[in-house]
């Protein structure tokens, strides 16, 4: 059974080999000629401004929290586009599909008018 | 055991679900536990697919874990909210250290 | 899936609060101020509420494609909760300008919480039931917590979460396993496959988890722990809140789920964990609740040894134990609610006062509010002619009816352990005395919500028998 695998133990034993193969190779093969410009993060880019290790601003949390819950309520349109043209032509379904996702819809972006009345986006 | 099967699924969400139990018991950071009781739910939702892929059943169980899903992430908003005014009045997340009820 | 006027009209309580919820967030963003409005807005929405399904009582109707059930049974909590509710936000108006909090989102979160207690009591599908069980638990986290200065309520506001979701999540990987064993989680196809799923393990374990994530929600031994704490921390007008009808709710959807089960085979898998529960939490509540100094605290462990009671009638199953829970659920729901206004009033502006020590010479200092209180801790402890004595005997009778004799009898003994700490409080208010003025000014909107529990209080206590009619004629 595991005979059905050794390819993808090759592709494996390469992928790791080819990587750790180039890293070194450069370091091994290369001309090491280290000067503190070219030391510096980033060579010939900006300047680099402070430290990784910043503080963020509580706030941060509240835009990520509203971001993923509205992301997520947004899943429940998904199936409904998908089914859309099957729900609309079964008769005994037909228009409700669409006014059930309008209700949705409507209560979703009440809860956005508010978050957005109070301040909720507000980044400082 | 060549093909994987329900009973692959099934015995995955156990262990998440005892993962899970495992990590509300022994954690003291209330973040750690929250971490817990997402892996319960999402065993619970690993169940809801699996068993509708091979039950055939009809579709109905990807919903549901949709909306386990989603309360989920209801659940970890409310959840983080609290955590921060906790570390904001004690300095602290420690379970076992918010103790001052009881008296 | 077609929406008949039948059907709207049927379903009106709850679009009413559905809608009532999106005027009460326009109203919080639009208008200034609006905390001062939305109090009385509350009060009249919920009131309304109750009214349409007190009317509405006998317009039956499945609804969203049989997954939400209106009228008879449903339409008594749909009423219970909405007007629980009302009186809830009537003792809350003063109380929580006192205690710093007085912004509109708690009247919206009430709102919300009532929303997901009917969509649990009207389920007849278990996703139904989860997402009911969501809202409402979800409000509550919130409410628990909405004193964010305050470390108490903030305590237990984090306990309340961690344990009420573990307890979501035994909940929903005991619907998975029900899900796998039946296919759907519809109770009716679960009735028609009973008997084949009497046997499967699956089912088996799945129902019993089911019941462990609801026993939490009930406040039963051995899955009690957070009670005392987040009812002591929690806002008391909050804790009023969750006491009564989030437990009412728990039980409606225990109902649910017992009435096909049991009704196919009685008796069932379930009635021995069921009186295991009760008994045990008659008598942890009751005697843990004897060495209680904090008020609060002790009406929480009450509320334990009440659970108990209630599942006696759950554990006898028959037509009289579950209109007797129902009972019971009324009366208890009105008693705490008076408790805990009274409590609310009684306490100070840091939130401290809730102990026993502080209620010393209340009869002279405040003989209204102490009278109350004694009628109150009365009814609690079940002594007639109050509400509180009529649910324990239709409890009990049910029990007896079932063959379940000694149920009855461990419910006797330790509603008598049970007297002594109601009686304890009517004691120290009555007979110590503490030179401690007492400053309660007492608001007219929390007066007329303490009025009309204790009048309901009375009325069960008169009437019972015109009630408990009232609830058998939805069966």
């Amino acid at each position: 059974m595991l005979v059905e695998y050794i390819p993808l133990f090759l592709v494996i034993a390469f992928a790791i080999v080819f990587a750790f193969g180039t890293v070194f190779s450069s370091k091994i093969f290369g001309p090491q000629r280290p000067n503190p410009e070219k030391l510096s993060t980033y060579e010939s880019g900006v300047q680099p401004v402070g430290t990784t290790h910043e503080r963020m601003s509580v706030k941060y949390y509240l835009v990520a929290m509203l971001f993923i819950i509205f992301d997520l309520e947004v899943i429940f349109v998904y199936p409904w586009a998908v089914q859309f043209k099957k729900l609309y032509l079964d008769p005994s379904v037909g228009t409700t599909a669409f006014y059930a996702m309008l209700i949705f819809l409507v209560v979703f972006e009440i809860g956005y008018l508010y978050v957005y009345k109070k301040g909720g986006f507000k980044w400082d | 055991m060549s093909s994987i099967g329900l009973n692959h699924f099934l015995i995955i969400s156990s262990i998440l679900f005892s993962l899970g139990v495992f990590g509300v018991i022994t954690r003291k950071n209330a973040v750690m536990v929250l971490m817990g009781i997402e892996l319960i739910l999402n065993a619970a939702n690993i169940n809801f697919v699996a068993f509708s892929a091979y039950g055939g059943f009809p579709v109905k169980g990807q919903i549901i874990a949709l909306f386990v899903i989603v309360l989920a992430a209801a659940e970890a908003a409310i959840a983080l909210a609290i955590v921060l005014n906790i570390y904001k009045n004690f300095n602290n997340v420690n379970v076992d250290e918010i103790d001052n009820l009881r008296e | 899936m077609t929406f008949t006027v039948h059907d709207l009209i049927s379903l009106s309580p709850v679009l009413l609060i559905g809608v009532g919820i999106l005027a009460t967030l326009i109203i919080e963003m639009l208008v200034k101020e609006s905390e001062k409005i939305l109090g009385w807005f509350t009060f009249v929405l919920l009131l309304s509420v109750a009214y349409l399904s007190l009317i509405l009582l006998d317009h039956t109707a499945l609804v969203f494609e049989d997954k939400f059930l209106t009228g008879g049974r449903v339409n008594i909590f749909f009423f219970l909760f909405s007007f629980g509710a009302a009186v809830v936000s009537l003792l809350s108006m003063e109380y929580i300008k006192k205690a710093g909090i007085h912004f509109g989102e708690y009247y919206i979160m009430l709102l919300s919480s009532v929303l997901g207690m009917m969509l649990i009591s009207g389920a007849t599908d278990f996703i139904m039931i989860f997402i009911g069980l969501e809202q409402m638990s979800v409000c509550f986290y919130v409410l628990a917590g909405f004193n964010r200065r305050n470390e108490r309520s903030l305590e237990a506001a984090l306990k309340y979460f961690l344990l009420g979701s573990f307890a979501t999540g035994f909940l929903v990987f005991g619907l998975g396993l029900i899900y796998g064993a039946v296919g759907s989680l519809s109770i009716t196809e679960i009735v028609i496959g009973y008997e084949t799923l009497k046997t499967s393990p699956l089912f088996l374990t799945g129902t019993l988890l089911f019941i462990i994530g609801f026993s939490f929600k009930i406040a039963a031994v051995p899955f009690h722990m957070w009670v005392p704490d987040v009812y002591q921390g929690a806002p008391t007008s909050v804790t009023a809140l969750m006491s009564t009808t989030g437990k009412a709710a728990a039980f409606s959807a225990l109902i649910i789920i017992f009435s096909p089960i049991i009704q196919a085979a009685y008796p069932s898998f379930f009635t021995p964990v069921i009186s295991v529960l009760a008994v045990l939490s008659m008598l942890y509540g009751s005697i843990v609740a004897i060495s209680q100094n904090d008020l609060k605290r002790m009406l929480a462990y009450s509320s334990i040894a009440h659970a108990g009671y209630m599942l006696i009638g759950l554990a006898a199953w028959n037509e009289k134990g579950v209109s007797g829970v129902i009972f019971y659920l009324v009366a208890y729901t009105f008693m705490n609610l008076a408790a805990f206004g009274l409590i609310s009033l009684i306490e100070k502006r840091d939130l401290r006062g809730t102990e026993f020590s502080d209620y010393k010479g209340l009869g002279f200092k405040q003989p209204v509010l102490a009278g109350l209180m004694a009628l109150t801790m009365f009814a609690l402890s079940g002594i007639p002619p109050f509400a509180g004595f009529f649910g324990k005997y239709y409890v009990f009778l049910s029990a007896i009816e079932a063959g379940m004799t000694w149920l009855a009898i461990v419910g006797v003994i330790s509603s008598v352990i049970s007297v002594y700490f109601y009686l304890r409080l009517i004691v120290v208010m009555y007979f110590d005395n503490s030179d401690e003025i007492v400053m309660v000014t007492p608001s007219t909107s929390a007066m007329l919500g303490i009025m009309i529990s204790v009048l309901l209080i009375i009325i069960m206590g008169v009437a019972p028998g015109s009630i408990i009619n009232l609830i058998n004629s939805t069966f």
